[in-house]
């Protein structure tokens, strides 16, 4: 099944380049460290999912560009190109002169219905490419106007429109001091919209990227680009074809739907945070070597401490013993640090990943009561190495830090229920689209 | 001839002559004759001639000019009310025209003086009749500013009057004050003739020089100043011009800079100002470019924003210079800056790829500030001198639809927009007072 990507403003559609080249890099590369046929499966799996055969000497990618300036798209089409290894489709994007102005009412109510036909019509086509439809996945980022607003009101379309899809968005947390001043604004009124029409929200800040470029990939002048490179790395290693169940005996064939399956089982909880380790320059690459229980020790204790990345760990933290504890989600008995979850999916990418053991990330104290320990942690495999990494291990989690939260404080919103306390803005918004 | 391309084709249009007259447009392609999208309106016609009679005389056409022969006398009443009605009907044509050839318009530029009559007062005029004919397009107004030196006794009474104006009619203002670009130009000059040893300005990298002009020596006395403001808007519109890896376009600058309506004047800095030809540029020289957009003596008026309260702050970085960068010089200046209590995050950034010519990097901070408050106050002061003795004021109550009440709004309008900077100061310093957190039932 395939999955058409949607990329929305200048972030989203600078990241959705990155994410196809690190996935084609990913499958040209001769690391996959497995056997030919091992090879060849990954590699058809993976373009059914991302890619449409056409008559062209190159894949094209199955995505839509959308912006409501023009400059971006032309230079992501133009390079994409040139690569010579995949292409975007031409036809397959849509742009205005504008911009929008960073503003979120800009994007929702003025560009998104007068341009939701054209590109509806859009998307329309890149679905029906594939023959069988898995969903969509959404890039954009909460801080300007286009991706913002725009996509918020892609997002209810594409939830009018394909209700039995499944819709997943990337969304991207800007840095803190700021790169917008709006942007507290902005992300505040698409998290409320996304919230309502899209299946689960995968969140990349800039602030955590920009660490681990900083001290785990030792680059000096970090650029958008490294931010970008990094973050496509983290999803590339999220989507790319895996084995979902043990002994299976093919690739995954529903990516997005599994990975609603085993990580939203409530609809009220639908932020989903990505760690991936290891992350390092490539030219130290061919000097490192893993163990799996090592990599492993150090994403139980990143998800536990709620770290971003696998330097400067706090390895006090320690989750709470049973027996002890209170049958509710918001147990007081939880040390104040601990990050507890409603769901983790641990997806393992390399040599050696049948003998790994997995315990410790079945541990019931890691966990909210409500849940059995048994459906909320699953795990997804394949020998075949991912973008190089000879072992690679990512992290999908539902849980409850969510750091960023504190933005929302300006506006005097509750961490667990800010669900709840949008209507107000609403109201304000719908009273500026009437003028 | 090079390439007409969407850089270009933001200031210019590319009008095919070959055939004699105005052919039609073209919209890619070689360059044919480039023609400014620009209005060129004076009362009298010595400026005018000189620009159509200069090097730049293919650029502007006869349909673009609204010229007079005797000029405004340096009243504002004459510019705004007699020659306003006049010219009217001729106005809202030819920018109906300008406005026809374009694709996708997004900001009116006026730029004009405070002081005199023309500018100050047919401009605002002109202003207002944009906000007329094209209520959605930005209005991005740069007006220079009388100098307490200033040798046109009537200044205050036309910067007050077209104050009102700017208040109510403008998106954003840009002012400028002439002191500030005359001190600009005569560092540049020290620095040149300094004779430092090994270190040589490189010609057009300076921020007074008209990039690709081959003379060095000014020939006009304000000729290195007005190019200062020159850069500023190339500067301020160089993410509709070039990319980047972090655009800012004008409408963002607006919607991210201006919190509340009325509070729309914007300090502007441009760093550096100059380049040296033989020195290589360390990771140090980059910062000090950032520490100098927030000096004094950057600035392009007689403000000093370090010590008053930032609404917010707008940073567009052109050249090699990349998110971290930004990221770590903001933390570093952040600290000796004071932003309002209830936008201490209150930061814009844009990232060109591009440099401008002559510089491997450049920076413009615009700045939101309670430091233009003093240029307002002088100028009510010198307004109320001037009133109180109802000096001059006959030459402008005698024009037709002009009365006492328009300079009793004006003072009026000018005094609450000072009020409302003060307000603010009165909070600098104070406690970050949070906002009580929104409780929901669970």
């Amino acid at each position: 099944m395939s999955i058409v990507t949607v990329q929305l403003g200048q972030c989203g559609n600078q990241i959705g380049h990155e994410v196809f080249n690190v996935i084609c890099g990913d499958v040209h590369g001769t690391h996959g460290l497995c056997s030919k046929k091992e090879n060849g499966s990954y590699h058809d799996a993976c373009k059914e999912r991302f890619f449409s055969e056409e008559e062209s000497e190159v894949p094209v990618a199955r995505a839509v560009l959308v912006d409501m300036e023009p400059k971006v798209i032309s230079q992501t089409l133009s390079i994409a190109a040139r690569s010579g290894y995949w292409k975007y489709d031409d036809r397959s994007h849509f742009c205005q002169k504008q911009g929008s102005g960073n503003n979120w009412a800009n994007g929702y109510s003025v560009h998104g219905p007068r341009h939701k036909e054209v590109i509806m019509d859009l998307v329309q086509k890149e679905a029906e490419k594939c023959d069988r439809l898995s969903g969509f996945f959404t890039i954009m980022s909460m801080a300007g106007g286009t991706g913002s607003g725009l996509g918020a009101f892609v997002t209810q379309c594409l939830r009018d429109a394909f209700p039995t899809s499944f819709i997943l968005n990337h969304v991207i947390w800007p840095y803190g001091t700021g790169e917008v001043i709006v942007q507290n604004y902005n992300s505040v009124l698409t998290l409320s919209h996304l919230y309502q029409s899209s299946d689960a929200l995968l969140v990349h800040e800039n602030d955590v990227i920009h660490k681990i470029c900083a001290q785990l990939m030792n680059i000096k002048q970090i650029s958008f680009r490294d931010v970008n490179q990094v973050i496509a790395h983290q999803l590339g290693s999220v989507f790319q074809p895996t084995y979902t169940a043990e002994g299976g005996l093919h690739y995954s064939r529903n990516p997005l739907g599994d990975l609603m399956e085993t990580l939203v089982p409530h609809p009220e909880f639908k932020m989903l945070g990505l760690r991936n380790i290891p992350q390092m320059p490539e030219n130290s690459l061919a000097y490192s070597t893993f163990s799996w229980p090592g990599l492993i020790k150090h994403l139980r204790q990143m998800l536990i401490a709620n770290a971003k990345m696998e330097e400067g760990i706090d390895w006090q933290v320690r989750p709470p013993r049973l027996g002890s504890s209170i049958p509710s989600s918001q147990s007081t008995n939880k040390p104040l640090h601990f990050n507890t979850s409603v769901a983790n999916l641990v997806i393992l990418r390399g040599k050696d990943t049948h003998s790994i053991d997995l315990g410790s990330f079945r541990d019931p104290s890691l966990y909210t009561s409500w849940l059995n320990p048994q459906d909320a942690f699953n795990a997804w495999k394949t020998p075949r190495a991912f973008n190089k990494y000879e072992k690679s291990a990512s992290l999908v989690s539902n849980s409850q830090f969510l750091a960023y939260i504190h933005q929302y404080t300006k506006f005097g919103i509750e961490e667990e229920d800010f669900l709840d306390s949008f209507t107000a803005l609403e109201q304000v918004i719908s009273s500026y689209s009437i003028l | 001839k090079g390439i007409y391309d969407e850089a270009l084709s933001s200031f210019f249009r590319n009008v095919d002559t070959r055939s004699g007259g105005d052919g039609p447009d073209i919209y890619r392609g070689k360059i044919c004759s480039l023609k400014a999208r620009a209005l060129l309106i004076d009362m009298e016609e010595g400026v005018v001639n000189e620009i159509l009679q200069g090097p730049l005389r293919d650029v502007f056409d006869s349909k673009q000019l609204i010229t007079d022969v005797s000029g405004s006398g340096n009243n504002w009443a004459v510019g705004h009310k007699l020659y306003g009605y006049q010219y009217r009907e001729d106005i809202v044509e030819k920018l109906r025209k300008t406005a026809e050839h374009c694709d996708c318009l997004q900001c009116f530029f006026v730029i004009h003086s405070m002081g005199g009559g023309t500018g100050s007062g047919l401009g605002t005029f002109v202003l207002n009749l944009l906000e007329d004919e094209f209520p959605e397009v930005y209005r991005f107004v740069t007006s220079v500013y009388p100098s307490g030196q200033d040798d046109v006794i009537t200044s205050p009474y036309n910067s007050v009057l077209a104050m009102k104006e700017l208040n109510e009619h403008a998106d954003c203002v840009l002012p400028i004050e002439n002191e500030s670009l005359f001190d600009i130009v005569n560092k540049i000059h020290q620095m040149i003739n300094s004779g430092k040893l090994g270190s040589t300005v490189k010609p057009n990298s300076m921020v007074t020089s008209g990039t690709g002009s081959a003379k060095t020596v000014q020939e006009k006395p304000f000729d290195a100043m007005n190019n200062i403001v020159a850069n500023l808007l190339l500067k301020v519109v160089t993410s509709a011009r070039f990319e980047g890896s972090l655009n800012m376009d004008l409408n963002e600058i607006s919607m991210n800079l201006v919190p509340f309506p009325r509070l729309h004047y914007l300090v502007s800095s441009l760093t550096p100002l100059y380049t040296l030809a033989d020195v290589n540029v360390p990771s140090r020289r980059l910062d000090q470019m950032f520490s100098d957009a927030f000096s004094r003596d950057h600035q392009l008026i007689q403000a000093d924003p370090k010590h008053s309260l930032y609404l917010a702050c707008a940073l567009l970085v052109r050249g090699n210079v990349q998110v971290s960068d930004l990221r770590r010089n903001i933390e570093r200046l952040k600290p000796s800056l004071h932003f309002v209590s209830w936008n201490q995050e209150g930061w814009k950034t844009g990232l060109c790829s591009v440099p401008p010519v002559g510089h491997s990097h450049s920076l413009l901070a615009l700045a939101n500030n309670t430091c233009v408050k003093p240029t307002f106050i002088e100028l009510r002061d010198r307004f109320m001198k001037l009133y109180k003795k109802k000096a001059h004021l006959h030459h402008y109550l005698h024009i037709d639809g002009m009365e006492q009440s328009c300079f009793s709004e004006a003072i009026s309008s000018l005094s609450d927009l000072i009020e409302e900077y003060n307000e603010l100061d009165a909070t600098k310093g104070g406690p970050r007072t949070d906002p009580s957190r929104l409780k929901i039932a669970i």
